[in-house]
């Protein structure tokens, strides 16, 4: 069966913004034991609207499941699933690297500039490089850095996306709502 | 209280405490003399409270409400909020909670209450401002009772209870993150009339959801149309008269044997407010895959959870099902419907009528159940508590009118029993509750017979004793090489106890007194408490063991051993 396969889907949830909404769509997760991969929550284009992007693991099956029951929480306005070709999207990542090592490895400025990252600040002690792109571009940076031993952080976001649709569908259900309580 | 008296609140159960003491000194004003508003009733124990408000909200069909203290207070509730989240129960739980300056700070009896009970409940809010509450109360009384209906908990801080504001009323009957009744779709009906039409072997399951929805009538119409037998889930006893010639009998374990097989050879199964719990279904696995399915249920999220369905139908059903009934054919199932008669004899000689009719050996629950059925014809509420005595009960009692059952069905509660049967007499006094119990389940709540003896609920508790924690027993029996582990219970003198509480008492231990017993007890006022004297090893049947495909169910469990 193909629904029982395994793949890496994106949930966009849009909320209103209560406290404690998190948990309720964390719960959801955890009681089906599926991992959450990463997580964004930030305040969405809708004033008074939280965004909630959320990657995991899972067979469509499964992501259908946790989506009707993160609809099911009363504060939850929407919740959407997307593969990957669906959508448009972005994590970033922060690296942080010795400065000795880049003034002495003309490698390592070699290597971030054939990443496309960008190094937004130099002190004597260490640089600091940003790089935003997918999953992937992010890991190869990191593992081209990484096997010069220059690495002393590193950390990536969650990821954020935007979808290819032309229809933006949680204004049309909030349209369809205010139609409805005036109706 | 404003704003309870404006949801039109009437009877709340509660139990009072520190953090929840400015309420209750209002309540002092709004419970006597010409300003009663409420009628309070006191109970024992906060568990309790929200037993009797589940049994109210469903003999009643109306909100049923706790009020509670903070920390132990709201903890205690728990097990009647998911009680209520899983058999969609109305009830709001109004607990207590530390003042907002002292949130957080590990204060007496502070406890997140809103963080426990946000898995458990359909709506969980913490009330921090006075002008807070007109609002909250009236979207909590929305939510918990509109579209399938759930346990909702408000955390009432200390300081919105003191602080003093103009109230003014606000009625809440729309959230737009919150759509409870989704728009019947058109097509979907149609696509499942079509299904239904071409059907040889269609057959219903009727679930709570008629109920809730109130739409026997509206079922009625819709199987008579069309022909169809039907099964009804536990929680959906009452929603068809068990008069009704297109009844079938309950579904699941512990249902009727004939049913249970035919939903293996059906070619359409309509599913109807319920939610293929894995009481029902026994093996998914192998559960109907021959038939098409048709769901119909208010809760989208309830579609292919557990049971895949061919059509979908997301609506009220007291909307839904008129559509369908306009677009069904006029059919005559009478073969496919004779077909289940031979079954329903077999199970009628092999396991019914030795229940119900036995001619020797100490009494049996199921003719205790039978005996009270019978003399109690029609009006009757039945209680149960869980375990043999919910399955022999909810076998054996006769359901001729709507609204007739409560039983904790999915959470499986243990001590639900006694305080939902006192919920159940104030939310249907006119009619006469009975409440089935065994040894275990009646000394889990069985502080709530000082409620019962304080204000004089006419409960009429039938205590079926076996000595034995029965069902876990008869498991441990069939499953578990007869081990009995901790399931021989020694039990107090119930005689003693009932004097201790006022209540009339009496004990029948041989069949021959069975029917005089009861009849004392019906015509008795007020509450009553008749023991039985149960074989120790009455086994329920029959029985689909767990994990098992449902035409696997067995009429004996001989074979087993």
């Amino acid at each position: 069966m193909t629904s029982e396969m395994e793949k890496l889907y994106t949930l966009l949830v849009y909320s209103e913004n209560i406290a404690g909404i998190l948990n309720q769509v964390t719960a959801v997760f955890t009681r089906r034991q599926v991992n959450i991969e990463s997580l964004n929550v930030s305040a969405s284009s809708t004033p008074g609207v939280h965004k909630y992007t959320i990657t995991c693991y899972c067979t469509e099956e499964m992501v259908k499941m946790l989506k009707a029951q993160i609809e099911k929480r009363i504060d939850v306005l929407q919740a959407r699933y997307y593969t990957d070709d669906e959508i448009f999207l972005q994590e970033t990542s922060l690296l942080k690297i010795s400065a000795p090592a880049v003034m002495e490895n003309p490698e390592v400025c070699r290597i971030v500039r054939h990443h496309g990252a960008r190094i937004v600040e130099v002190n004597p002690t260490y640089a600091a490089i940003e790089k935003t792109g997918t999953t992937e571009d992010i890991l190869s940076l990191y593992e081209a850095l990484n096997s010069l031993g220059v690495v002393r952080q590193f950390a990536r976001s969650g990821r954020i996306c935007i979808t290819r649709g032309t229809r933006e569908q949680l204004d049309d259900y909030l349209a369809e709502r205010e139609k409805e309580k005036h109706g | 209280m404003l704003a309870l008296q404006a949801e039109g609140v009437k009877t709340i159960f509660g139990y009072p405490g520190g953090t929840i003491m400015p309420v209750y000194d209002a309540l002092y004003d709004y419970t006597r003399g010409d300003n009663k508003v409420f009628n309070h009733i006191l109970v024992r124990h906060e568990q309790g409270a929200t037993h009797a408000a589940e049994g109210f909200a469903r003999v009643s069909g109306e909100v049923g409400v706790a009020i509670v203290t903070s920390g132990p207070g709201a903890t205690n509730t728990l097990t009647g909020v998911a009680d209520a989240m899983i058999d969609s129960t109305p009830i709001v739980v109004i607990a207590g909670q530390v003042p907002v300056s002292a949130l957080g700070t590990d204060a007496f009896q502070e406890v997140d209450l809103v963080g426990l009970a946000q898995p458990i409940s359909k709506w969980s809010y913490q009330i921090r401002r006075a002008e807070d509450i007109a609002g909250a109360v009236s979207r909590a009384f929305y939510i918990a009772r509109s579209g399938r209906p759930g346990p909702v908990v408000l955390d009432f801080t200390k300081n919105a209870q003191t602080e003093r504001v103009d109230f003014k009323a606000e009625k809440v009957d729309f959230v737009r993150s919150y759509v409870p009744y989704p728009k019947l779709d058109a097509a979907s009906v149609r696509a499942a009339a079509d299904l239904i039409n071409s059907a040889q072997r269609p057959l219903a399951l009727v679930g709570q959801g008629v109920e809730l929805g109130g739409a026997q009538d509206e079922l009625m119409a819709f199987l008579e149309k069309a022909d169809i037998p039907a099964g009804r889930t536990m929680l959906g006893l009452s929603a068809l008269p068990s008069t009704h010639p297109l009844n079938v009998g309950m579904l699941g374990m512990h249902g009727n044997y004939a049913v249970n097989l035919k939903e293996q050879e059906c070619d359409v199964l309509i599913a109807i407010g319920m939610r293929f719990s894995d009481r029902v279904t026994g093996s998914i696995k192998t559960y109907a895959k021959q038939a098409k399915v048709i769901h119909l249920d208010i809760d989208r999220s309830e579609i292919n959870k557990n049971v895949k369905a061919d059509v979908a139908v997301v609506a009220d059903c007291k909307e839904s099902l008129p559509a369908l009934t306009a677009l069904v054919n006029k059919a005559d199932h009478s073969a496919w419907r004779e077909s289940f008669k031979p079954l329903d004899e077999k199970e009628r000689i092999k396991v019914i009528e030795p229940a119900i009719h036995p001619t020797e050996g100490p009494l049996l629950m199921g003719e205790v159940v039978n005996a009270v059925a019978e003399a109690t014809q029609g009006d009757a509420v039945l209680v149960t508590d869980v375990g043999q005595n919910q399955l022999f009960a909810t076998r054996y009692f006769r359901y001729p009118k709507r609204r007739s059952l409560c039983t904790s069905g999915g959470l499986g509660t243990m001590g639900y029993g006694m305080p939902a049967a006192i919920g159940a007499t104030f939310g249907a006094p006119d009619r006469t509750v009975c409440c089935f119990m065994g040894d275990g389940g009646f000394q889990m709540c069985i502080e709530e017979l000082g409620t019962i003896m304080e204000q004089q609920a006419p409960v009429k508790m039938i205590l079926m004793n076996n000595n034995y924690l029965g069902n876990v027993r008869q498991w441990q029996d069939m499953f578990w090489q007869r081990r009995k582990s901790f399931t021989r219970m020694m039990n107090p003198c119930y005689e003693l106890i009932a004097k201790g509480y006022g209540i009339p008492y009496d004990i029948v231990t041989d069949r021959i007194d069975l029917p005089a017993a009861v009849a004392r007890m019906l015509a008795t006022k007020g509450p009553y408490l008749l023991e039985c004297a149960i074989r120790e090893d009455d086994d329920v049947l029959p029985m689909t063991p767990p994990g098992k495909s449902i035409d696997e169910m067995q009429l004996d469990i001989k074979n087993d051993k």
